[in-house]
């Protein structure tokens, strides 16, 4: 026979305070186990519709970043000869050889802060190699022109970057013509202009990447082998999502660990806050208790019953909890990543799993709160509890 | 009368105090080590110095500048020494975090000179401005990875491409506890005389210069007397305080900074949960008593004072045990996250905001209800069963 679950729920609403209290704190600490798996899937969400398995990326050997590499022009020539590269309607290969750099621009808010900035020079066909980003005020940049466009996640935080107004760097000003939504990708954190023109500012012979279209995601192996074999291309290649997920690992290792250590040392004193509610919940109940036991509810009825009761309690606080990280997801946040050196925007992304997992580790928190102060209340003697009353 | 019965209190239920103190002790802990995590942030601030300013191309530190610029910077009244020094960004052994340490290639003549906070041994220096090939290690990373003069470290250039291999010739230690020795230093003229070799294009260049000044009060005016001799060059600077520029760096991750500091006090709201449910339970079970002690005459701040006077030692040894807590396992967080944190030790400042931290909750927590409980009306308290 099991008691009731009105039971249970009866006796947290008639202690309203302590109720609150103990989900309160809870909630706080679900809060930031969910902020940080947020924050996490975030990112991964960013950097994977960064790139698609339709294009790969070239880089000098041993590079690790787009910022550290260089491709001479006859290296990105002869790239443009390869079989695997899909070519256009007009036959032309589907390759776009960038360069790129970093500025620094200063974040809104105030407090002359700085943040590095890639600025990307691409020829027209780096746009078409990219369908997710689209130009959503203003107009894209005219090839041949000191013009730019800017990518949303810039515009959003950093200033001087409206469409108009100009940015001075490398000795010469050049227009903001547009602003681009690089669809929730790395690109928003991007101004992009004409790699011609960039690359006579800054002065430089040589690309620092080049990214090519293959006709089929399949033909990879066979491109990676000839690339490796030809001895006038000294290049690593990669495929762009792999590329860009390798570009973050330190950033997700780092927010991972340490939410997760957060989460946990946090969760401990919630632990005890829970235990502390339910230690107290079974010594006021003594003689309720006994009375149960009494009418012939058996112990396991009433360990049941008390751990329902605090695992209730959790369950309320990480549905708070949960629901005060949701609004998260208006956020963006705006830092940077060490192994690109330049500044990347993502925001908070509640997955399904992440519901689960919060929720479940509510459980858990009320569970192992619960589960001593329950043991207590079962093992009372139905006699001495009676006679506490 | 007052102190005894609070202190008889506390020890009315063991578990329950035991308990509270035992979150108390988690939460500041926890609410130490992360305002040390801040700290830690701003190492390279902390070891800025006032007469030291940093040179770099105005575009972003990643575009160099010509080497010459040295000659014309020295010329400058009020520079007392300018030193060259380039981020190598080798990698030792493979990319993960734990091998990780900056390497620096700089003028190997005067680089220690502008760095008196690296302690270095005379013959060990000497040694060092010898070997074009020799390097300087720091205490921390000679400590993490073995190194002992005479080691040759390989390294994998990812900037300056090929293998390198560089001969430690000294360790140098540091000054105090802000000195940052995670660095490795090596010869700009080796670097410079490789890439003449290698990729003509890319030597002589200067990452950034570290500009001595004689007089700290003129760094403002210097930085722009620098940066007016290169402008409408092709390389046009910005000149800065070592300390404007090292803040540069954390203004670039504010945003995990800022969520560290925000997630900090989150814990001191947690355990504020925590205490308060525990006071007003312990006074919503003490009502019957605290009428009896009104009904004997005591006044309605006496009690008021006994709830508060609980709340607040509860959170004093629950502080002080986390507080005492906090310096070894700081130390020992330390020793776990190697050279990630290459400067990390618990400040006064850091111990002063626990003990405001421990105080404001111990207040809060006991205020509604002693309020409450100051309130109780006499025959509605006796009248109370438990």
């Amino acid at each position: 026979m099991t008691i009731p679950y009105s039971y249970v729920f009866r006796n947290l609403w008639t202690r309203k305070m302590t109720t609150l209290l103990t989900a309160g704190g809870m909630g706080l600490v679900v809060f930031v186990f969910a902020a940080v798996l947020m924050l996490d899937a975030g990112l991964r969400k960013t950097l994977v519709s960064t790139g698609t398995f339709d294009n790969a990326i070239l880089l000098r050997q041993a590079a690790q970043t787009e910022i550290q590499s260089g491709i001479y022009r006859e290296q990105a020539s002869l790239i443009e000869t390869l079989p695997e590269i899909a070519r256009g309607s007009d036959g032309q290969p589907l390759v776009s050889k960038e360069t790129l750099v970093l500025v620094n621009l200063t974040k809104k808010g105030g407090g002359e802060k700085p943040g590095n900035i890639v600025v990307r020079g691409m020829p027209p066909m780096g746009m078409a190699l990219r369908p997710q980003v689209s130009v959503v005020d203003g107009r894209a940049f005219r090839p041949g022109s000191s013009e730019i466009i800017v990518g949303k996640g810039v515009h959003d935080s950093f200033e001087g970057v409206e469409v108009g107004q100009k940015l001075r760097f490398a000795g010469r000003e050049w227009t903001v013509v547009g602003v681009f939504d690089g669809g929730k990708s790395g690109f928003d954190s991007e101004i992009w202009g004409d790699v011609e023109q960039m690359m006579q500012a800054f002065r430089r012979t040589a690309y620092s990447s080049t990214i090519v279209r293959l006709q089929e995601p399949a033909l990879f192996a066979a491109f990676r082998d000839r690339v490796a074999t030809d001895q006038r291309l000294v290049l690593d290649v990669k495929q762009e999502p792999l590329f860009y997920e390798e570009q973050s690992k330190s950033l997700s290792t780092f927010i991972s660990i340490l939410g997760i250590t957060l989460s946990i040392i946090f969760s401990i004193g919630a632990m005890i806050g829970a235990m502390i509610t339910m230690y107290a919940a079974v010594a006021n109940r003594t003689s309720e208790i006994g009375t149960l036991r009494a009418l012939g509810f058996r112990r396991s009825a009433i360990l049941a019953a008390f751990l329902a009761e605090s695992i209730l309690l959790a369950l309320v606080g990480g549905l708070v909890g949960l629901l005060l990280a949701s609004f998260l997801q208006a956020f963006t946040v705006t830092t940077m990543n060490w192994q690109s050196f330049s500044q990347l925007a993502f925001g908070f992304d509640l997955t399904p799993k992440i519901v689960v997992m919060t929720l479940l580790f509510s459980v858990f928190m009320g569970f192992v709160g619960g589960f001593l102060p329950s043991v207590r209340a079962a093992r009372l003697e139905i006699v001495d509890s009676l006679r506490a009353a | 009368m007052l102190p005894k019965l609070i202190f008889k209190n506390i020890f009315r239920h063991h578990l329950r105090s035991a308990l509270t103190i035992a979150g108390l002790v988690v939460a500041i802990l926890a609410f130490g080590l992360l305002q040390t995590v801040v700290n830690a942030w701003y190492a390279g601030v902390d070891m800025a110095s006032a007469n030291r300013l940093v040179t770099r191309n105005a575009i972003s530190l990643v575009f160099p500048m010509p080497v010459y610029y040295r000659e014309r910077i020295k010329a400058i009244d009020g520079v007392t020494a300018v030193a060259v020094s380039n981020w190598f960004g080798g990698i030792y052994k493979d990319q993960s975090f734990n091998n990780f340490f900056a390497q620096f290639a700089v003028d190997h003549d005067n680089f220690f000179d502008l760095y008196p906070e690296f302690i270095t041994r005379p013959d060990e220096l000497l040694a060092f401005k010898k070997d074009r090939r020799g390097a300087m290690v720091g205490r921390l990373i000679a400590k993490q990875h073995g190194f002992k003069v005479g080691d040759t470290i390989p390294l994998k250039g990812a900037i300056y491409p090929g293998n390198w291999e560089l001969v430690v010739r000294g360790i140098y230690e540091p000054k105090d506890e802000t000195t940052v020795t995670r660095q490795l230093y090596f010869h700009w003229d080796y670097l410079n005389e490789e890439m003449k070799k290698r990729f003509p294009r890319r030597a002589e260049q200067a990452g950034v210069f570290v500009v001595q000044i004689a007089d700290p009060s003129r760094a403002a005016e210097l930085s722009l007397r620098v940066d007016n001799e290169f402008r409408n060059s092709l390389a046009e600077t910005l000149t800065e305080t070592e300390k404007a520029f090292s803040l540069g760096f954390v203004a670039q991750t504010e945003a995990i900074v800022t969520a560290v500091k925000i997630v900090s006090f989150v814990v001191i709201l947690i355990i504020f949960a925590v205490v308060a449910n525990v006071m007003a339970m312990t006074a919503r079970e003490r009502l019957a008593e605290h009428a009896t002690l009104k009904a004997l005459g005591f006044s309605p701040g006496f009690i008021g004072a006994l709830i508060i006077g609980e709340s607040v030692l509860l959170t004093a040894i629950g502080g002080a045990l986390g507080i005492a807590l906090t310096f070894p396992v700081a130390a020992a967080f330390k020793a776990m996250m190697g050279s990630m944190f290459p400067v990390f030790y618990v400040t006064a400042h850091t111990v002063a905001l626990q003990v405001a931290a421990a105080a404001v909750v111990g207040l809060a927590a006991g205020l509604l209800p002693s309020i409450r409980a100051s309130r109780v009306r006499i025959v509605q308290g006796l009248r109370h069963v438990g």
